[in-house]
């Protein structure tokens, strides 16, 4: 109504973005909407819906067709392949398949992520060790991969996403690979991190009861529109999709 | 300043962390590895034989053309004048180098030197049998015969010849060599290449998860990159040490063998040193490029970055 323009950066602001894939699949369509720095979303929708892919856009696996996606100012979808990496750095991703190096043990993989962007060994240990009590592995630090549960692997990859103190934190099906118990102590970790490292976290999802028990802000998308956005809270236990 | 500092020292453990995974996955992927360092090897080898002959036949062939001269006579009663007139009529051809006049006089005295008996016949003519003589170089082999048949045009001209057809054909001959050994080279440099480009596939493949791993957590393509670059360099490099100990020391031998005997005069080779040392220099830096093109043409057909 204003005629003034008082622009308030929002932390994540994502205005008409579309992306069609190169075979013809429009798999997000003009999708607006805009996060707060601290904010804790979940993205729900049918297999196929576009979470996937609304995800990709934010790191930037994928650029959007059409549209802006912006992330802390900067426009995401026109960064240089080359400069991706900076993008990354500031952030976390963490998927359903672990991507744990089988090789590594829990204190190397997660290092690993440091010493990729040339971080100094003695820099390293103190921001391992914390990222790693932030997960509860403390005691697990010299295990390899192959002998943890999948909860405790999926751990490992969350204190891998958060080790460099990211301002975001993206999960593409965290828990899809885990039992409800187990997926309830990885939302567990990361609602911790939200809360106490003020991490701002966007979860795709298709388990419901996570959803649910959460209370969080929801996005729902169907077929790649954003067909509902439920505040925090507002997402009631007898909603269906 | 301090930033500078932090920055340099960063790309220093960049570069080390490179350096230990190419030296690793050189060991990873073993057989591929020693098939790509002994193709570098034969290549290289041939590398060194293609440079030894191709450097050889042009110092032969540069000497051997030093050598070809055509001789030309003179009628037996030119006058001074006439001698002249050959002289600038063979100077205003083109092709034509130099020219030197040796007069009959000339001839006789170094024919005098020859022997007494030759001396004694000499002097005891009346008149002196030998003829005023031109010799005529060229600028390139193949101008010889055209010039040689100009110049018996000219007036007042007996004879005019040279090493005709022996010598043109050897040096045709040597070409030919020349021309099909840098062809055998620069086609097993491409199959050296493609071949060190498949080990660096190899590892890529392997390596796909960390590589993935390595983008997701914001690893600089530099920095993914390096690695396989180093790769290909090491296994160039690796496969460049035998050739050179094979060229130093085989081309010792064949000097000692060929080079200095007086039984082929014709084959005089160029001094071992520092030939040695420069073709061992660049077959050093074929194996290190030809490493790292292979490995660049790796980097960008399977590493998607
Ligand atoms: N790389 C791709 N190329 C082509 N189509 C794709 C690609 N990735 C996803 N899609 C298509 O885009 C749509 C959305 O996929 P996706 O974002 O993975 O959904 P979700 O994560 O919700 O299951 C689907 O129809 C899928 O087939
Ligand atoms: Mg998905």
């Amino acid at each position: 109504m204003l005629g003034g323009s008082i622009v308030v950066m929002k932390f994540i602001q994502i205005k008409n973005c579309y992306k069609v894939y190169k075979n013809g699949v429009t798999a997000v369509a003009d999708l607006t909407l805009n996060i707060d720095k601290g904010e804790f979303v979940f993205v729900i929708g049918a297999s196929g819906s576009g979470k996937s892919t609304l995800i990709k856009m934010l790191y930037r696996e994928e650029k959007p067709t059409r549209g802006v996606v912006q992330l802390g100012g900067i426009n995401v979808g026109k960064l240089r392949n080359r400069t991706v990496y900076k993008l990354r750095r500031k952030l976390g991703i963490v998927f359903q398949d672990f991507k744990l190096l089988p090789k590594l043990t829990v204190y190397e993989n997660v290092a690993f992520a440091l010493e990729c962007i040339g971080m100094k060994n003695s820099d390293i240990r103190p921001k391992v060790l914390k990222a790693l009590e932030h997960v509860g592995l403390k005691d697990k630090i010299r295990s390899f991969p192959n002998e943890l549960s999948g909860g405790e692997q999926q751990r490992v990859c969350i204190a891998r996403a958060i080790v460099n103190d990211p301002k975001l934190l993206i999960c593409d099906e965290p828990t899809g690979n885990l039992d409800a118990n187990t997926s309830k102590e990885i939302m567990e970790v990361l609602d911790t991190i939200n809360k106490n490292l003020g991490t701002t976290i966007i979860m795709a999802t298709h388990d419901l009861d996570i959803v649910k028990r959460m209370k969080r802000r929801v996005l729902v998308l169907d077929s790649g529109v954003l067909s509902k956005d439920y505040e925090k809270g507002s997402f009631r236990t007898s909603e269906s999709v | 300043m301090r930033k500078e500092v932090l920055e340099q020292v960063k790309a220093f453990r960049i570069l080390k962390n490179s350096i230990r995974d190419s030296f690793k996955s050189v060991f990873r992927n073993f057989s591929l590895s020693i098939a790509s360092v002994l193709c570098t090897t034969i290549t290289l080898i041939l590398v060194a034989i293609a440079i030894v002959v191709t450097v050889n036949v042009n110092y032969v062939t540069k000497s051997m053309e030093k050598e070809l001269t055509i001789v030309v006579y003179a009628n037996r009663d030119v006058t001074d004048e006439q001698i002249n007139n050959i002289e600038s009529s063979i100077k205003k051809i083109d092709v034509v180098d130099n020219v030197e006049f040796k007069s009959k006089e000339e001839w006789k005295l170094e024919m005098k030197q020859y022997s007494e008996t030759l001396e004694v016949t000499l002097d005891n003519l009346d008149t002196n049998p030998l003829l005023d003589s031109f010799v005529v170089k060229v600028k390139d082999v193949k101008d010889l015969s055209p010039t040689t048949r100009e110049i018996r045009k000219i007036d007042g001209v007996q004879s005019a010849d040279y090493g005709e057809g022996m010598v043109e054909e050897i040096i045709s001959a040597f070409n030919v060599i020349k021309t099909a050994t840098i062809g055998m080279v620069i086609a097993l440099i491409i199959v050296t290449a493609f071949l060190i480009s498949n080990t660096i596939k190899l590892t890529i493949f392997s390596r796909r998860s960390e590589i993935d791993i390595m983008r997701l957590v914001g690893s600089s393509n530099t920095s993914i990159r390096l690695p396989f670059v180093f790769e290909g360099f090491l296994l160039g490099v690796i496969g460049s040490f035998i050739p050179m100990i094979v060229t130093v020391y085989g081309y010792f031998i064949l000097y000692e063998k060929l080079g200095s005997s007086a039984t082929f005069s014709i084959v005089e080779l160029v001094k071992p040193f520092p030939f040695v040392f420069y073709t061992s220099i660049i077959l050093l830096v074929i194996g290190a490029l030809v490493g790292m093109i292979g490995s660049a043409r790796a980097v960008r057909k399977y590493l998607k970055i």
